[in-house]
């Protein structure tokens, strides 16, 4: 019997709601298939599997939200059939300590009595009801009722606080969840990692060149971006620096052995989404930029998979577009390097004993101090400095 | 018209003797004494000693003959002096009248009507003034009324009487004194509990004796700026929960009012009627304000301490609201 749970498609999210089964029972499926698409506060994930099997039975309808670590589906191994194998009680939320609980059903305290089980909060049940109608966030609602609990007025005056009048609060409000995941994410970074940052000015003459040249003669459609040039020297240059390319999990760090980089994606509604390009360093720049193309059309489509979600083992940020000279970057956990670029500046430029006009992109590095130190990200930044004087071996 | 309850009370057995010859009325004192609580007063001259017939204190026995007669064919209003005493009677009430229809097959009906005065209120002490409605609205095969008002005292006997099975009405003796306006039509349901005042913050849930206290207390907090809405039960059993539910849905907040015990009280099982059916309407834990757990004392300052009162109803309704 093969277990399919709900996995983790991000440090930030810790349910999800399956929107779809993209498999029934009987289907045989393969590694990596798509069986599932499953909503995480940042997106619409297809989520993947990685077993080979018959599905026996679907445990979760469309519409529910799980826990992370939910027990989804069983699968028949080889050699399994229906009927030598136990059907599975419906799950139980995952005993998973980063899983939400699910709140304790039983009567509220008669109002008056004193001794409160502690640690649970006082929301109403119509108070609860009608948060979920208006998309409000009970957890953030402060309660004004009897003993502190959260009544209807609250919620009402929360929802009236934080949502504009000029907006339906029908819906669940997508955007706000995002900043919400985001903030999550990014508080537990600050919180956890002890960032050191470096930079370094990158001479861009001779990728700016040979880029130019390159793409002369190619159509418009398939022309290259220097993103997928400083892609792949920040994968070329990992090779040498593996201390910035993996995850630290309780406590100890375990680098990856291939580069699936994260790229920083803005999405037109607001907020931010980092889904990974994979083998960087294997792929030549045309299938990376084809990648690329296709992974910002998805994640802005909503139709990403689930291990672009959980695989980055490095982000990288360009905001060289939005104008900025230098990126410091806020590490996406369980990462332990971001790599920034900025804009391609002209610059004055001392080279080979003359001032002369350079075209120079800074590029940083945010690094966990737990894992590496200043000294290593110094050379790494050498390192993908030097890569990028030599475009054409990239 | 301007009467008191005991005159509405009076003029529904004065209709309904007048108008069926079927109908009589048996009990301790309602003949020659012209009723405990004189609501048959002038009724023996008027129709005789074959139709008002005065008892021996033996409640088994003369509620036994009540069945008895109504099994025969005739249609009988027993009236049994309070609650207190009709515990004599439980065997022919419990084991008799409510089982008999379904132990017939159907064969037998006991349209019996069974009055009797219920609740504290008058320095009548421990064995006078209980509040028991809850231990007949246990019972199935009995349909229990409680009327409240001067119009439901006046309209609930003439259905009462029509019901083919057994209908214990409970009148409390604070009541009879009440005097109000008998509406120009008081003919009524006996099945449906009422709104007695609207209101959205909170309902007030009540019946029979504690419905003036309630509408009081709701008075109280409409000057405080907390419209309560004031339901009055009416029926005991069976219990019209649609009712109940459309005020919560309204207010998602309720006190329960009842003279009785709380520990298994008809309000325990109006909590557990609107916990089933409304908990998530509910804004807050529903509260009740109920006797307190002593047989009612005599002394008066001790049995209004005892009882609800308007004054623990506001409390109760405030500490709902977190007022």
């Amino acid at each position: 019997m093969i277990e399919f749970k709900l996995p983790s498609l991000g440090a930030d999210m810790d349910e999800g709601k399956l929107l779809e089964w993209k498999v029934r029972p009987g289907d045989t499926v393969k590694k990596g298939q798509v069986v599932a698409i499953v909503d995480t506060s940042k997106a619409a994930v297809d989520v993947e599997i990685w077993a080979e099997g018959t599905v026996f039975e679907l445990l979760v309808a469309p519409g529910e939200t799980i826990p992370v670590g939910t027990l989804m589906a069983t699968l028949l191994e080889a050699g399994e059939t229906a009927e030598t194998t136990k059907r599975t009680p419906r799950p139980a939320p995952a005993s998973k300590a980063a899983a939400p609980t699910p709140p304790r059903r039983g009567p509220l305290p008669r109002a008056g009595v004193e001794g409160a089980v502690p640690g649970r909060r006082r929301i109403s049940p119509a108070a609860r009801k009608h948060a979920e109608e208006l998309g409000v966030d009970i957890d953030t609602v402060a309660g004004t009722g009897p003993e502190g609990s959260v009544t209807l007025v609250d919620v009402e005056q929360a929802a009236a606080a934080t949502v504009s009048p000029a907006r339906t609060a029908a819906a669940p409000d997508k955007s706000a969840e995002m900043r919400r995941a985001i903030a999550a994410a990014m508080s537990r970074s600050k919180r956890e990692i002890p960032h050191y940052y470096l930079s370094e000015p990158v001479p861009m003459r001779r990728a700016t060149e040979w880029l130019a040249k390159a793409n002369e003669s190619r159509p418009i459609t398939s022309r290259l971006l220097m993103a997928v040039v400083q892609l792949k020297a920040v994968a070329l240059a990992l090779r040498k620096f593996p201390e910035m390319n993996g995850f630290f999990r309780d406590g100890a760090f375990q680098s990856a052995a291939v580069a699936h980089i994260g790229v920083a994606i803005s999405l037109r509604q607001g907020g931010l989404i980092a889904p990974a390009i994979h083998d960087v360093g294997e792929k030549t720049l045309e299938q990376l930029m084809l990648d690329l193309t296709d992974l910002v059309k998805r994640a802005r489509a909503g139709s990403l998979r689930s291990s672009e979600m959980s695989d980055p083992t490095i982000t990288v940020t360009n905001l060289g577009e939005q104008g900025v000279a230098t990126v410091y970057g806020v590490i996406y956990p369980p990462q332990v390097a971001l790599v920034g670029f900025g804009r391609i500046v002209e610059q004055p430029w001392v080279e080979n004993g003359a001032l002369t006009v350079m075209p120079v992109a800074t590029a940083s590095l945010a690094a966990d101090h737990r894992v590496s130190d200043g000294h290593r990200g110094a050379l790494f930044l050498a390192e993908l400095r030097d890569l990028l004087q030599q475009p054409e071996s990239l | 018209m301007k009467m008191t309850y005991r005159e509405a009370i009076r003029q529904a057995m004065h209709e309904a003797l007048a108008a069926d010859p079927r109908v009589f009325l048996m009990g301790e004192d309602v003949g020659k004494y012209g009723g405990t609580y004189a609501c048959s007063k002038g009724f023996l001259e008027e129709f005789g000693p074959e139709r008002i017939r005065d008892t021996p204190l033996s409640e088994l026995g003369f509620v036994g003959a009540g069945i008895g007669a109504a099994l025969g064919g005739m249609r009988p209003i027993v009236e049994v002096m309070t609650v207190n005493f009709s515990l004599l009677a439980l065997d022919q009430i419990v084991n008799t009248a409510a089982a008999l229809r379904h132990m017939s097959g159907g064969q037998f009906s006991v349209p019996l009507v069974l009055r009797m005065a219920t609740g504290a209120g008058r320095q009548l002490a421990a064995q006078h003034s209980h509040s028991l409605e809850n231990w007949y609205a246990h019972i199935p095969g009995i349909r229990v009324l409680a009327p409240a008002t001067i119009a439901d005292a006046r309209g609930m006997l003439g259905p009462a009487l029509a019901d083919p099975d057994p209908v214990v009405i409970f009148e409390h003796a604070q009541l009879y004194n009440m005097e109000g306006e008998l509406p120009d039509y008081w003919r009524c349901d006996i099945a449906t509990a009422a709104v007695r005042r609207e209101g959205t913050d909170i309902s007030l849930i009540t019946y029979g004796g504690s419905l003036p206290k309630t509408l009081a207390a709701a008075e109280q907090l409409a000057a405080e700026g907390i419209t309560a809405e004031v339901i009055d039960l009416r029926v005991l059993r069976p219990l019209d929960t649609g009712t109940l539910a459309a005020s919560i849905r309204k207010t998602h907040k309720a006190v329960v009012v009842d003279e009785g015990w709380r520990s298994g009280s008809l309000a325990a099982e109006v909590m557990a009627r609107i916990v089933e059916d409304c908990f998530f309407e509910l804004d807050a834990p529903v509260a009740r304000v109920c006797s307190e757990e002593v047989p009612i004392p005599y002394a008066r300052h001790m049995e209004e301490a005892a009882l609800p009162q308007m004054p623990k109803i506001v409390a109760a309704a405030k500490g709902v609201l977190g007022k």
